[in-house]
């Protein structure tokens, strides 16, 4: 990639709740994107879903305001991904289907494109195996929502080349965030240590010890985390994180990382945060 | 639409336009729904520990919907959602008695 000007186009796989949100960052930083998914339904909800964020955005002030938003373009299959300076991979936190996906996608771009896959835990390594040139593979872990936190983990997998390190920084400096690198492994450093805390946060709440609303509170007022293991767990997406732990324990067999029968519960139920409008706290009636 | 269907359209706009007083009310209401919770006509709704980003843009759907207004451009700013008075004077500025203002 060249400099950080913004005529870049990017490719985003997956339009759930981080590739639409990652796809409003980069059209409100003034990048070219095309949005993939290989849901009729995710495709035609997507523009609105992008727009939606974008201007949400730019109501808190969140987008540099000395260039126009770029254009968005939703396609259907991986092929549309040719030609892109850098393609982010955002699709479901199951490894076969990342592993699938980013191969795909290495065949539609060939050697030499920056590929990035946005996880929250699988090695980078890991996924590398299912990519002809391990060396364009970079981790970028984004948060939620992505275009209004700044910072963002950025993992390098021990084949990682100098170019595509290079590469992300220049990316996310286009997209005016601040990558912090870590080293590979599941979960990162943010995964590792956040998604042990909630999914205990989740168990204190099942054993009937506290209410969410107690364990946030304590955590918030007490502690200083922000938001609350709970309303961040309803933040992240119930299936995300479900996904993410049993990542995490599968790789670690580290018994913390289990998912809690609770946080099951609630997937099962269709409970699954803040996009369903339920999780561990109620939406429709209270959005705070 | 043609003329029958275009009444119904307009049965929003055609009486006299709600008052100042009328928004904040409805704001208020839509607010104490909403959050469970009272506010004041110029409290801060988004001082610490107050409404998400996610609630802000709740506001400006219901503005939008409710008083067919098209929030855009420098307008979309949180300053002018921060306080129902806040909200009560861009509803005035936006609120175009005359049909066919353009949209976004």
């Amino acid at each position: 990639m060249s400099d950080n000007n913004s005529d870049e186009s990017l490719a985003v796989v997956g339009a759930g709740v981080m590739g639409t949100a990652v796809a409003a960052l980069a059209v409100g930083y003034g990048h070219t994107v095309t949005l993939i998914d290989s849901s009729p339904r995710a495709r035609e909800d997507a523009p609105d879903r992008v727009r939606f964020q974008l201007r949400t955005a730019r109501m808190m002030n969140a987008l540099p305001e000395d260039r126009p938003p770029g254009s968005l373009t939703v396609a259907g299959t991986q092929d549309a991904a040719a030609g892109a300076s850098a393609v982010i991979e955002a699709v479901t936190e199951d490894p076969k289907e990342k592993a699938a996906v980013l191969a795909g996608l290495a065949a539609a771009t060939g050697p030499g494109t920056l590929l990035v896959s946005n996880t929250s835990g699988v090695p980078i390594e890991e996924l590398g195996e299912a990519v002809p040139h391990p060396e364009d593979l970079v981790g970028v872990h984004f948060m939620n929502p992505a275009y209004l936190i700044p910072t963002v983990e950025v993992i390098l997998g021990p084949r990682t080349g100098d170019a595509a390190a290079t590469s992300v920084h220049t990316l996310l400096a286009g997209l005016g965030r601040r990558g912090i690198a870590v080293g590979d492994g599941p979960g990162f450093v943010t995964s590792r240590l956040l998604h042990r805390m909630i999914n205990d946060a989740i168990e204190l709440v099942r054993e009937g010890r506290a209410t969410p609303e107690t364990v946030d509170a304590l955590m918030r007022d007490c502690i200083g985390h922000r938001t609350g293991p709970l309303a961040t767990a309803d933040l992240i997406g119930l299936d995300n994180l479900a996904d993410s732990l049993q990542v995490l324990h599968d790789r670690t067999g580290d018994t913390a990382f289990r998912p809690s029968e609770l946080l099951l519960a609630k997937v099962r139920r269709g409970h699954l945060g803040r996009k369903s409008g339920r999780g561990f706290y109620d939406y429709e009636e209270a959005i705070r | 639409m043609t003329t029958p269907s275009g009444r119904t359209d307009a049965a929003h706009t055609a009486g006299p336009l709600p008052s100042d007083e009328d928004v904040a009310a409805e704001l208020l209401d839509f607010l104490a729904q909403r959050t469970r919770t009272r506010w004041e006509p110029d409290q801060d709704l988004f001082a610490v520990g107050g409404m998400s980003s996610l609630f802000a843009m709740q506001l400006v759907v219901h503005l939008e919907q409710t008083y067919q207004i098209a929030i855009s451009g420098a307008d979309l700013m949180l300053d002018n959602f921060r306080t129902v008075e806040a909200m009560v004077r861009l509803v005035n500025k936006l609120r175009s008695p005359a049909p066919g203002s353009t949209g976004e």
